[in-house]
């Protein structure tokens, strides 16, 4: 179990737990948080669950797999600390991870 | 205006298979998509991955399970309207009369959704002030390359369209290529082949680059763009043609009257109908208690509500199940000889 804060575009955050073994996106979707659309379910194949990770928090989540920095070229405007929340999977360790999610996901 | 016993939208693999189960019954069908190729997210998503959770198939990629959909209808004649979106959906006498963006119509009364997440529509750029320019100086896709001649095009974009479009239009045109990182997805070939243009001052290459900002009055004069180090450089542009790939937009469905819960249509787990009679959503785009967005889910949907429809398209008939193995009448339609 994790408690992880997703913080909207306007600023508005919203702190979760959320279970080990679901991924950031599942966290989302499944308590209804704002922002993170998923359209593909997590098959990595739309961008539409993008984040950002803090500076902090970046180079502790597992590093991208191959295929992710090809659909985040999709991104609405993705950055260097962009991320595809359905690729990160929450365990202990993700414990207070901060996400920023971007002005929209299309 | 086309008559048919059931209307198709999305001709994915829950589409596809819907199909064949309706074909099997004997009834009618027609499909509707937007996309100009048969397969929806499997051969615009991911035609190269493989799945390997096909029942029965160990595995098999997008593309593969397309065109075994598409080989499994051969025995029916299945009239396909692609690079149509259906717009318009609306109750006429106990029917559905349904509209395309392209004045198709159809009187049917059974329609099927089997629509994904949508249709799919090119992403644009971030910026909003894109929005005046768009389908003059601002393109997100190209009909006639002959409007490029001799002028300054700025491409932005790292797959196979980006590099394509660049190493195309380099013959006759100004190309400014623009790509946020410095690797490019598309093929290694085309890569080497923009570098070369590169050397040659061709093409003029900026990486690790976004587009920031869109100036100009009727058409656009020039853009600005950013690099990681958040140094900003205008340059001076007639077009500016992005290529992001496409993105599934729920669009005209939700103005259907359905009941929608975010981007999916609630439904029965009998018929799968929605809260409209004769209007039923399988695949991707349904939801109920425990759905699975799997292709194996979609299939059974579709088997569901292809009976469901029977009831509609013939009123006083009464449907009998059969076996494929054992069905006379179901190996007639199937075209077996025995």
């Amino acid at each position: 179990m994790a408690k992880i804060t997703y913080i909207e575009h306007n600023g508005k955050s919203h702190t979760i737990n959320v279970e080990n073994g679901l991924t950031i996106m599942e966290g989302a979707v499944q308590n209804d948080i704002p922002g993170i659309d998923a359209d593909c379910g997590g098959s990595m194949a739309c961008a539409t669950c993008h984040v950002y990770i803090n500076d902090d928090w970046f180079n502790k989540v597992a590093s991208k797999q191959e295929g992710e920095d090809d659909m985040l070229d999709q991104a609405y405007e993705p950055k260097k600390n962009s991320r595809l929340s359905c690729q990160i999977i929450v365990s202990d360790e993700l414990d207070g991870l901060v996400v920023n999610l971007p002005e929209k996901q299309v | 205006m086309i008559k048919t016993d059931a209307l198709i939208i999305g001709a994915g693999p829950t589409g596809l298979f819907t199909a064949h189960q309706l074909k099997l019954i004997g009834l009618n069908c027609e499909i509707v998509d937007n996309l100009d190729k048969i397969g929806g997210q499997c051969i615009e998503l991911y035609p190269d991955k493989p799945i390997y959770d096909i029942p029965a198939v160990p595995e098999c990629t997008g593309e593969e399970l397309t065109n075994n959909l598409i080989n499994q209808l051969k025995p029916f004649d299945i009239k396909f309207h692609l690079s149509e979106r259906v717009d318009e959906v609306k109750k006429d006498n106990g029917h559905w009369n349904v509209k395309t963006n392209k004045g198709t119509e159809f009187s049917t009364p059974n329609v099927i959704i089997a629509g994904g997440v949508g249709s799919f529509e090119p992403r644009k750029f971030a910026p909003k002030e894109c929005e005046k320019f768009e389908n003059k100086s601002i393109l997100y896709s190209i009909k006639d390359k002959s409007i490029f001649k001799g002028k300054t095009v700025s491409i932005f974009g790292g797959g196979d369209s980006a590099l394509d479009w660049a190493i195309e239009l380099s013959k006759d045109s100004k190309v400014n290529l623009i790509h946020r990182r410095d690797e490019f997805r598309g093929a290694q070939l085309s890569v080497n082949k923009v570098h070369e243009l590169k050397d040659t001052g061709k093409i003029n290459l900026f990486t690790n680059c976004q587009l920031k900002a869109v100036n100009g009055n009727d058409n656009l004069e020039n853009i600005e763009i950013i690099n990681n180090d958040k140094e900003v450089k205008k340059i001076e542009t007639d077009f500016a043609l992005g290529f992001f790939g496409l993105i599934m937009q729920l669009g005209p469905i939700a103005e259907w009257g359905l009941n929608l819960d975010k981007k999916t249509i609630a439904v029965d787990t009998e018929k799968f109908e929605t809260n409209q009679k004769g209007i039923y959503a399988v695949g991707d785009i349904c939801s109920y208690p425990g759905k699975l967005k799997l292709i194996l889910s979609g299939f059974h949907e579709g088997a569901l509500a292809a009976r469901a429809c029977f009831k509609l398209a013939r009123p006083d008939e009464k449907y009998r199940f059969e076996f494929t193995t054992s069905s006379k009448t179901i190996k007639d339609r199937l075209g077996v000889k025995e």
